[in-house]
């Protein structure tokens, strides 16, 4: 059941980026250029998905994190870490910088091997191993 | 402002916190695509299943595909930055998400939906660098 969850879930999300529009970066970098506001070429399209999703996630968020498990079994597994840190920060800048060079965050890129473009294979392949190297240093931690 | 598609946006956005939501409420886990991708990476503990993670990320492929295929609702993928800018790209989002414990999903809705101070803060961070870098490279440097 939980596997069929993660399936169903998994699809669902990368539907939601195909249909906002989000699977494009150049609709991500279109977002990103606030500085064209003064020009009317901003696209501010992305708020709007963040809106939608959190007026959606918000309140089963809320009904969840009063449940002591999970429907399907198991714990909640919430994050506990609440100290803002330097390298939260510093993690946050150098992944905002990345996003703003192609326009590809991790769930946007992967859905985007649905087009099998090479461009997005490679972004994807360097993506893990940015991931895989940071983690082999424990740079997670 | 011609690009601008606030019902689509709205649509897509709804379907990507129901999907967040329901793997909390169902699963008891964060959709963070970083988080869930960066486990399959790792052979240490983890309490979330590698067959779990793996059929999400392939749900992510699935979802395009078949509304691609089955409806007529059109989406595209364009990358205009030259090669080098591109290997670059994936490496400090890879790096930076690992460092910063998540992406847009994991901090962004799920953090924000939480109520996390720490995601709020992850996520004004990665948005600036984001607006920053977009400063430099299209109005200051002039490339795409």
């Amino acid at each position: 059941m939980r596997i069929l969850v993660s399936l169903i879930c998994g699809t669902l999300f990368g539907a939601g980026l195909y249909i906002s529009g989000m699977i494009d970066p150049q609709k991500v970098l279109g977002f990103l250029d606030i500085w064209a506001i003064a020009d009317g070429d901003w696209d501010p399209s992305l708020a709007f998905v963040m809106g939608g999703g959190l007026i959606v996630a918000m309140p089963i968020f809320q009904f969840a994190k009063k449940r002591s498990d999970a429907v399907c079994g198991g714990g909640l597994e919430l994050p506990t870490n609440k100290n803002i840190t330097g390298k939260l920060i510093l993690g946050g800048a150098l992944f905002g910088a990345g996003w703003g060079l192609v326009g590809y965050c991790p769930g946007p890129a992967l859905s985007a091997l649905a087009f099998g473009q090479t461009d997005t294979i490679i972004f994807v392949a360097t993506m893990l191993a940015g991931m895989a190297g940071a983690r082999a240093l424990h740079l997670n931690r | 402002m011609e690009n601008f598609t606030p019902v689509s946006a709205l649509i897509g956005g709804g379907l990507i916190g129901l999907a967040s939501g329901l793997y909390l409420l169902l699963n008891g886990r964060i959709a963070g695509i970083s988080g869930i991708v960066g486990g399959l990476l790792t052979s240490s503990k983890g309490s979330t299943p590698m067959i779990e993670r793996l059929v999400f990320l392939i749900g992510l492929i699935v979802g395009p595909l078949v509304l691609m295929t089955g409806t007529s609702i059109e989406a595209q993928s364009v990358v205009t930055s030259p090669l080098p800018i591109v290997i670059a790209a994936g490496l400090l989002v890879g790096i930076g998400t690992t460092i910063g414990s998540g992406c847009t999903s994991g901090h962004g809705i799920c953090g924000l939906s939480r109520f996390s101070l720490r995601s709020l803060v992850a996520t004004l961070s990665f948005m600036i660098a984001g607006f920053l870098t977009v400063l430099v490279t299209r109005h200051l440097m002039g490339v795409a």
